[in-house]
């Protein structure tokens, strides 16, 4: 704990979240996974939209960004461009993420920039009160769903692997460890990876549906999250109502920024060629 | 006889929001609250499973390993008389 202490802004703790709000667990998880890989604190860059989850950065010591509602990707898409060496990594919440910014997410997805996205999953728009969001499942109660939403919920992993991402993987805040590992592989990838982190909102998801306190939550969680690879051997009935967690999808494709870099080389080349050598003739002779 | 590992918790108190989730999922019962705050009250039951750690989302508590608990009674036979007294000063 003492090694990863470092990563964080220590003055600003305690963070302003609620008891047991599972943000704080993903938050852990992506923290251990970065000390882990040993990254270079001014390296990794942490950009984040709007929402309870996209509070995160102000608490981690790395040049950090809190952009607007749903442009978290679009900003780091930017970042990444200009800097290719820098790791970009993006913190985003279900609602920022699929609703507001959900365009920014599917074109990311489909470049396969090199950025590694987390969505802090829970399943609320918690920071104005608890209105539903798209991640938020078929029947649950919400403020602005007091009768239960009828609304069907988005399957993140399978839209994302839909859209073009290349490493795409699920864990919940029960699954810590998990949910780590998972995190440090989708770091790894060199292409756009996607971590979904399901966690738990106690305050207003926890309310509003009387899931009980955090622990019962967290319990929860566990009851309706299956491995990956014991569903591939369960019966399907048995997995109704119920979601997959552990590695999705890894499949490395060519990355945007390398690709874009080789093709700015291949243009230049041939602008220098055309031109007869205009720039760096000394070294231009073939 | 086996030895056994010894942990501290340390617990940053002003940073613990009394969530439960330490408690609730520690395989030990080695943690308690008191003031809605963490305490560590049975450590010597610990077994350094770090569950409580990785699940904190306050970043609260955090063990350290203190040492290793020798087995009383040391075995003549383990001592290595080849060595001399000396070597074991740092």
């Amino acid at each position: 704990m003492s090694d990863i202490l470092k990563y964080f802004r220590q003055n600003r703790l305690p963070h302003i979240w609620c008891p047991g709000c599972g943000h704080g667990t993903a938050t852990g998880a992506l923290v251990r996974a970065i000390a882990k890989l040993k990254l270079d604190k001014n390296k990794v860059v942490v950009v984040s939209g709007i929402g309870c989850s996209s509070r995160a950065p102000g608490y981690l010591d790395f040049d950090t960004l809190h952009t607007t509602h749903g442009r978290a990707l679009a900003f780091a898409t930017g970042i990444k461009l200009s800097r290719p060496d820098l790791k970009v990594i993006v913190l985003t919440g279900d609602g920022d993420c699929t609703a507001i910014g959900g365009n920014h997410f599917i074109h990311a997805a489909r470049r396969n920039i090199d950025i590694t996205t987390i969505i802090l999953n829970n399943n609320i728009y918690g920071m104005t009160s608890g209105q539903y969001s798209p991640m938020t499942p078929k029947g649950m109660l919400g403020t602005t769903a007091p009768y239960g939403n009828v609304e069907r919920c988005f399957d993140l992993a399978k839209l994302a692997i839909a859209a073009g991402a290349t490493y795409v993987g699920r864990a919940t805040t029960y699954h810590a460890t998990l949910l780590e590992d998972l995190i440090g592989k989708a770091l790894i990838n060199k292409g756009f990876s996607v971590v979904e982190a399901v966690d738990q909102c106690p305050t207003y998801m926890g309310r509003k549906n009387k899931l009980g306190t955090a622990v019962d939550m967290l319990n929860w969680l566990k009851d309706r999250a299956v491995n990956v690879k014991a569903a591939a051997v369960m019966a399907p009935e048995k997995l109704e109502g119920k979601f997959l967690v552990g590695e999705l999808y890894n499949q490395p494709e060519p990355e945007f920024t390398a690709e874009y870099m080789a093709m700015a080389e291949q243009v230049r080349r041939k602008y220098d060629n055309f031109q007869g050598g205009v720039r760096e003739c000394g070294q231009n002779s073939d | 006889m086996s030895e056994k590992k010894t942990f501290e918790h340390v617990i940053h108190e002003r940073w613990c929001k009394g969530c439960n989730i330490c408690v609730a999922f520690c395989p030990k019962q080695v943690l308690t609250l008191r003031n809605v705050k963490v305490f560590a009250e049975r450590p010597d039951l610990c077994i350094g499973c770090r569950l409580c750690e990785i699940r904190c989302p306050d970043f609260a508590i955090e063990i350290r390993e203190k040492g290793v608990m020798q087995p009383k009674g040391k075995d003549v036979g383990d001592i290595d008389f080849d060595l001399k007294p000396e070597a074991h000063h740092d």
